[in-house]
């Protein structure tokens, strides 16, 4: 074991720092259009775009934990997100580089790279959620062209995304078999987008009705009835890419920080045997997920795909988002029925909790592809 | 950056499982556990023989000269097969003496330690039962060139079988001691206690009018408080290392009954009530594994964070072996209140990992204070 960083690391580090003094001002609004192209632009030129990804592919050629480096370095700063397409670089981009075309790969890498596009991911269907391989968006094959019908909801970004990756039965009667992944321009005549107000009120996921939509069999990313094998990387890509700790350590940070403010009893909260606990305990949590997380990116190095050890930290990031809420919404007692920050949060973490599966999903997949428990 | 154990690393725990897994498996550790010793003296020989015992005593002293990280394999195997053996107390006797004895008092004592042929052990709890070196309260009186110890120290592990104890007091103006006695000496005394886990041992020490000689005395290097931190901190980092091939132990035990155990014309591992205890606690393990194996890379390398990392995987490992342990029992059903079964030995070590060298209230703490709260 090694936990340290080769001068070349710490160089690139260093890298990345001096780029955030340059381009991160002290103070932003991550919410400002014109800030978040100026940065996007930044980030592009510096290569940090689909950093890891090869070089052939239009990547910056980085290995795993130049990229490990840039993330944490950027997330410390509180920085926006490398890039406006998390799902395009997540996991869309990584899937078009395993299966895609030539063609595919000249027609959609550099516009995502470039942050001119935005994909979206059409997997559930209003009859197929958590148990996805019953979905039913048929594509049917009509000369040259597929013709799709059906229906997927939960879509995040259907309503700004210019394009989809999703995936439609091309066979009843094989249940895994019968699915292909698809990549359709969101603009195809036949696609109708309603959108779903999340409990919030804000819309961050549409529903989407397919008729008769007409899509080139050359959209169609890998081999047919090979969808399934498409989605499972994929799927592990989103998971290990919604659990990384970069983001739960600026919660902690902030929960701390309000601990310190709060008062209990006329002192600090954080003075409070118990709360010191709690927080020790979410801290601790989130250290092993950080580390969870090396150990798993040391397997990619030694040349092993991400699979089902991504559902470790995705259940685990699950826990730690629903008790850290429930802990900062008892710090702040009767101002929890208000309306703020935290109280913002405490309704929104329940899109990333289900997002990738569903906390119970991630427990079927731990019991049944690892420990080998019979299937459901 | 390398989060995976070297090929030799891994040679070592196959050996070591090998020779557990044929000279230790659940019925022997039945009969260990039901013998006045709690161990058997053959095999303690035999792994003294291997190095297992010697495998961080440097090599001058004639051990292996490796490091925790060796260490902690081969504790997630004793752990796992719920060895009994008065290993972690050796081990600690012998990392006090390598770390704060002088060149005559290593020469002395550690080639008996890395062989087996003594067996040390470490007395710190007293009445305050408090892991911290604030809460040492035995005090020596001085009597020419010695000094001289009376009063009691408890929960003393494997204090039956130890030939060298590690005992800390205070002296003086209440400096803090660290010193080695004879448990042969004169005025030492030892009333056994009736563990839950028989595989564990231990007892409460008297001490009337026993003579520390100046030769007894560990003061090499640093501050005793800090090095009585430091000795806890190994403690508590070879516990939680256990801990983590204890609780394999009880999932894998528990997944097995699972898979075996037919209800509804099906195996009850079907049922999600079930499969997802086993899951989450598949999950816990996984992420306490993080947790020491970097405090172990940290200890090692003189890493700034060991301190924090070792809390942090104590804390976890006290309240996943706790979980691991009930969830056990409770997915077995009416066998595992037997004492047939093996789940509930898995259940009896969980009262003895859970508080020894700190429980998560202890650790958790501790994390926060060092993390800057």
């Amino acid at each position: 074991m090694d936990f340290d960083f080769s001068p070349e690391e710490d160089a690139f580090r260093a890298r990345v720092q001096s780029f955030l003094d340059a381009h991160l001002p002290s103070e932003f609004d991550a919410r400002d259009p014109d800030f978040l192209k100026q940065w996007n632009r930044a980030l592009g030129e510096a290569g940090w775009l689909g950093f890891a990804w090869p070089k052939e592919a239009g990547g910056g050629g980085a290995t795993i934990i130049e990229q490990f480096i840039l993330k944490e370095e950027m997330s410390a700063r509180r920085a926006p997100p490398l890039g406006s397409d998390f799902m395009g670089l997540t996991w869309v981009g990584p899937a078009l580089i395993e299966h895609g075309s030539d063609e595919q790969k000249q027609q959609f890498l550099p516009e995502l790279l470039a942050g001119e596009s935005c994909w979206c991911t059409g997997y559930s269907e209003p009859g197929a959620g958590s148990d996805l391989a019953s979905l039913s968006t048929r594509a049917e094959r009509d000369g040259d062209d597929y013709v799709v019908n059906g229906q997927k909801i939960w879509t995040t970004l259907a309503h700004v995304a210019k394009y989809i990756f999703m995936l439609v039965r091309t066979e009843s009667s094989s249940r895994y078999g019968g699915i292909t992944c698809v990549l359709i321009p969101m603009d195809s005549p036949g696609i109708e987008i309603q959108p779903i107000p999340n409990l919030s009120g804000e819309v961050s996921f549409n529903q989407v009705f397919f008729k008769d939509v007409r899509v080139p069999v050359a959209s169609r990313l890998g081999k047919e009835g090979e969808g399934w094998r498409v989605v499972v990387g994929a799927l592990a890509n989103e998971r290990s890419g919604i659990s990384e700790a970069t983001e739960k350590l600026r919660h902690i940070e902030d929960l701390e920080e309000l601990a310190r403010k709060v008062m209990r009893g006329g002192r600090p909260a954080v003075e409070d045997p118990e709360v010191r606990r709690k927080l020790a305990s979410f801290r601790t949590r989130i250290a092993a997920m950080r580390l969870t997380g090396m150990r798993h990116l040391t397997n990619q190095l030694q040349g092993r795909r991400p699979s089902s050890e991504t559902s470790i930290n995705k259940l685990l990031r699950g826990q730690l988002e629903i008790e850290m809420d429930a802990f900062a919404m008892g710090l702040l007692g009767t101002q929890a029925q208000t309306q703020g920050r935290w109280q913002y949060l405490s309704l929104s973490y329940h899109g990333t909790v289900i997002g990738g599966g569903t906390p119970n999903i991630q427990r079927n997949i731990i019991a049944e592809r690892i420990l080998g428990l019979p299937k459901d | 950056m390398n989060f995976a154990f070297s090929e030799e690393q891994e040679f070592l725990r196959n050996e070591v499982r090998k020779l557990l897994d044929t000279r230790c498996g659940l019925p022997q550790v039945r009969e260990l556990a039901a013998s006045p010793e709690g161990y058997s003296l053959e095999l303690w020989g035999q792994i003294g023989e291997l190095g297992w015992l010697g495998l961080t005593i440097p090599e001058a002293y004639g051990g292996g000269g490796l490091g925790w990280e060796e260490l902690v394999i081969l504790l997630e195997e004793t752990g796992r097969h719920l060895f009994p053996s008065p290993l972690i107390s050796t081990l600690l006797c012998a990392e006090a003496i390598t770390r704060f004895g002088n060149d005559a008092q290593r020469q002395r004592w550690l080639p008996d330690l890395a062989i087996g042929s003594r067996i040390g052990t470490l007395a710190f709890l007293e009445e305050s039962d408090h892991w911290s070196a604030d809460a040492v309260g035995l005090c020596a009186r001085r009597d020419g060139e010695g000094l001289v110890l009376d009063g009691e120290k408890r929960f003393v592990q494997d204090i039956a079988a130890a030939d060298l104890v590690v005992v800390v007091f205070r002296c003086d103006a209440g400096e803090l001691r660290i010193a080695v006695i004879e448990s042969g000496s004169d005025g030492v005394s030892v009333q056994s206690r009736e563990p839950i886990d028989a595989t564990k041992r231990f007892g409460d020490l008297t001490l009337s009018g026993v003579r520390v000689p100046p030769d007894a005395l560990l003061e090499g290097g640093g501050s005793a408080t800090q090095q009585i931190q430091e000795i806890l901190q190994l403690g508590a980092l070879a516990t939680a290392s256990e801990i983590v091939g204890t609780a394999e132990g009880a999932l894998a035990l528990t997944v097995q009954y699972a898979k075996d155990r037919e209800q509804f014309q099906q195996p009850i591992g079907h049922f999600q009530g079930v499969k997802h205890p086993l899951a989450e606690t598949y999950m816990e393990i996984e992420t306490l594994k993080s947790l020491v194996y970097f405090a172990a890379w940290a200890l090692d390398n003189g890493d700034d964070g060991v301190a924090l990392a070792t809390s942090q995987a104590k804390a976890y490992a006290s309240e996943v072996i706790t979980r691991a342990g009930v969830t056990g029992i409770q997915l077995h059903g009416a066998v595992g209140y037997t004492l047939e079964y093996d789940i509930q030995l898995y259940l009896k070590r969980s009262k003895w990992a859970r508080p020894m060298y700190g429980d998560e209230i202890h650790h958790y703490e501790r994390a926060a204070t060092l993390g800057g709260l």
